[in-house]
């Protein structure tokens, strides 16, 4: 969406309208394969769905009365923060940590402790702060429903940060959930007619390139590598985001 | 395979499936304006918002039939749109299957707020 509105100079509106399918078609075309991979984990996915698409809904609904404006700006702090949390990888949680966390009495009752394929075969994990983290979904789902992105990257520090899901599980989530948050400010926006055919074609089609070559990569990719390309897109975001609050431009 | 296995392996078909069923779609709308309309300048400056029979389910059904280029596209979106939505049912279905009462709850929550969201709202 910020190459859409900056860089080629089309209204806000109709960037919005794009974006939203952008997202969708990356999320889909991505999802297809970490999902058969068993890198997606499809519980909490759809127990976190519930605080997304509520937020999602709130948002694009919300969206009408509220300065977009001072959203970019808040938006922007955000970023620059989850990039600071991403680029300082946490311990991975060993000992005590990882034991309290089985016993992590919503996520042992949401059965959400799960494996994903590591170098030498399934790897276990386990979940913790469902709360926390279903909080902070909420606030994803609203962003996204406000600004018609998917906020994937407050998605991914909502798990990887607070849940402490492997970083893996917590990116491939995330784009598995981006699709059914932005569907249901899709909607919402279509009613609108923010949706042009002749501006989303073109997106959707690039993007679907794009999400089934990347998806490609990931089991090959390292986690490190992984980290500080998520973290300089953030800090992009962030900036352009801010630049765009600061003067209006949204 | 277990039961949770064989709903991953679905839900990557439906996903794939989907989105290749709506970039078909969308492609063949877009042949057909083209033809019709590429030698005509774009210009996205400034927000009209799309007519009204472009903005509904039932309006863009209905201009699909009268082989209107944009509207096909239109259908394309919406397929993709309602690709994810598709991919929470088949999920609502796959619990159900597996007799997994809280998940079929938290499912059909999901469910019910996306169907709002595009039919309802």
């Amino acid at each position: 969406m910020p190459l859409l509105s900056l860089a080629c100079g089309v209204d806000i509106r109709y960037a919005i309208g794009a974006s939203l399918v952008s997202v969708i078609a990356t999320s889909s075309g991505a999802a297809a394969a970490y999902v058969r991979e068993g890198f997606t984990n499809v519980r909490v996915g759809m127990v976190l769905e519930i605080a997304t698409t509520f937020g999602a809904l709130a948002g694009a609904l919300a969206a009408a009365l509220v300065s977009t404006s001072a959203i970019a700006i808040i938006f922007g702090l955000v970023l620059l923060y989850s990039a600071y949390l991403t680029l300082r990888p946490h311990a991975a949680m060993a000992g005590p940590a990882a034991e309290a966390a089985t016993r992590d009495r919503v996520a042992v009752w949401l059965r959400l402790h799960s494996t994903y394929p590591g170098t030498k075969g399934p790897e276990p994990y386990t979940v913790t702060h469902v709360g926390g983290g279903f909080g902070l979904m909420f606030v994803a789902g609203v962003l996204s429903g406000l600004l018609g992105i998917g906020s994937g990257a407050v998605k991914v520090l909502a798990m990887d940060q607070v849940m402490r899901l492997p970083f893996k599980v917590s990116t491939t989530t995330s784009n598995f959930m981006i699709g059914v948050t932005a569907a249901a400010s899709a909607g919402v926006y279509l009613h609108r007619g923010y949706i042009d055919p002749g501006l989303a074609l073109p997106v959707m089609l690039g993007v679907l390139l794009g999400a089934f070559a990347g998806a490609r990569l990931l089991p090959i990719a390292r986690t490190l590598h992984l980290r500080w390309v998520f973290g300089s897109v953030v800090v992009l975001l962030a900036i352009e985001m801010l630049y765009n609050g600061v003067t209006g431009r949204l | 395979m277990t039961d949770e296995e064989r709903l991953e392996q679905w839900i990557g078909t439906l996903l794939r499936s989907g989105v290749i069923i709506a970039a078909a779609v969308a492609s063949l709308g877009g042949i057909v304006y083209l033809a019709r309309h590429g030698f005509e300048p774009a210009y996205y400056g400034v927000f009209h918002g799309e007519p009204q029979d472009l903005r509904t389910v039932h309006g863009i059904l209905h201009d699909v039939l009268l082989l209107r280029g944009r509207a096909v596209i239109q259908l394309g979106i919406l397929l993709l749109i309602a690709t994810p939505i598709a991919r929470v049912a088949l999920t609502l279905v796959g619990f159900a299957i597996m007799r997994d009462r809280r998940y079929v709850a938290i499912t059909a929550v999901v469910l019910g707020m996306l169907l709002y969201s595009l039919v309802g709202s």
